[in-house]
């Protein structure tokens, strides 16, 4: 099965909206709780993500009988030094995001520590994808 | 205890899910940074917050926390209520400051549940 979102930049306080989205498929589809947990909090790091640095961007979804694989694609700035960013508490989110309780420099290590695969690729000025596999 | 325990233990009020208050919960979690509350790993979990966004409820739903309860007087609007009451997600809220809602809790039985945290 495959699924497609359009992620909307700017608009923080709907953010989320791809993510519980694919949960409810997941549910549909019998996954068990746990592993729909970790899909939902990976997918829902990188979404925000997507919305706070890269003013939104599209995901795709293949679910099949072995793994879910999300793939986010954004044409933001792109993360200069991806091993850096990979470090627990290094953000550059604003202070806006910041107030919203989110920007504490845990979205990619959290990926990465729910997922059983995850690939960051990014090359400044023209963006960044996320690939994201969790296994059934 | 269930949420009907941990309401009358904080004299809160029920804003949404009010038919689910006899669930259990097992453990809480006290945050206003949602970035720490996506790495908390407990099931049946109750999230005391004094942050106030759409994203709570969010963040609730990712992490199947079935119960927010909003500290320190704050209410939430009625877009956080109604995404509470679409995603079954009890919201509740209570006068007492963070510190003390979570030591009310606690000292009743509540426990915190994080695998690394030293015993007390």
């Amino acid at each position: 099965m495959r699924l497609h979102y359009d992620v909307s930049g700017g608009e923080f306080l709907r953010a989320g909206e791809a993510s519980s989205s694919l949960k409810k498929v997941l549910k549909q589809l019998g996954v068990s709780s746990d592993v729909i947990r970790k899909i939902a909090i990976a997918m829902y790091e990188a979404e925000i993500n997507m919305v706070i640095h890269a003013n939104g961007g599209v995901v795709d979804v293949d679910i099949d009988s072995e793994a879910v694989r999300i793939k986010l694609e954004d044409t933001g700035p792109g993360i200069p030094d991806i091993a850096l960013a990979m470090t627990e508490g290094y953000s550059t989110a604003s202070d806006e995001v910041r107030d919203l309780g989110f920007g504490a420099g845990m979205g990619l290590p959290n990926m990465k520590k729910n997922a059983d695969f995850l690939n960051v690729m990014s090359e400044v000025g023209k963006g960044t994808t996320v690939e994201i596999k969790v296994n059934l | 205890m269930t949420l009907n325990d941990v309401k009358e233990i904080l004299g809160a009020r029920a804003l949404a899910g009010e038919e689910y208050l006899s669930r259990e919960v097992a453990s809480a979690c006290g945050a206003d940074l949602m970035s720490d509350v996506l790495a908390f790993s407990k099931e049946k979990v109750l999230l005391l917050t004094g942050l106030v966004n759409p994203q709570v409820v969010r963040t609730s739903e990712m992490m199947d926390i079935r119960a927010i309860m909003f500290v320190r007087g704050k209410i939430p609007g009625q877009e956080i209520i109604d995404l509470a009451r679409e995603k079954s997600i009890v919201i509740m809220a209570t006068e007492h400051p963070m510190y003390i809602a979570c030591g009310l809790l606690y000292a009743n039985g509540l426990r915190g549940g994080e695998e690394n945290a030293p015993s007390l």
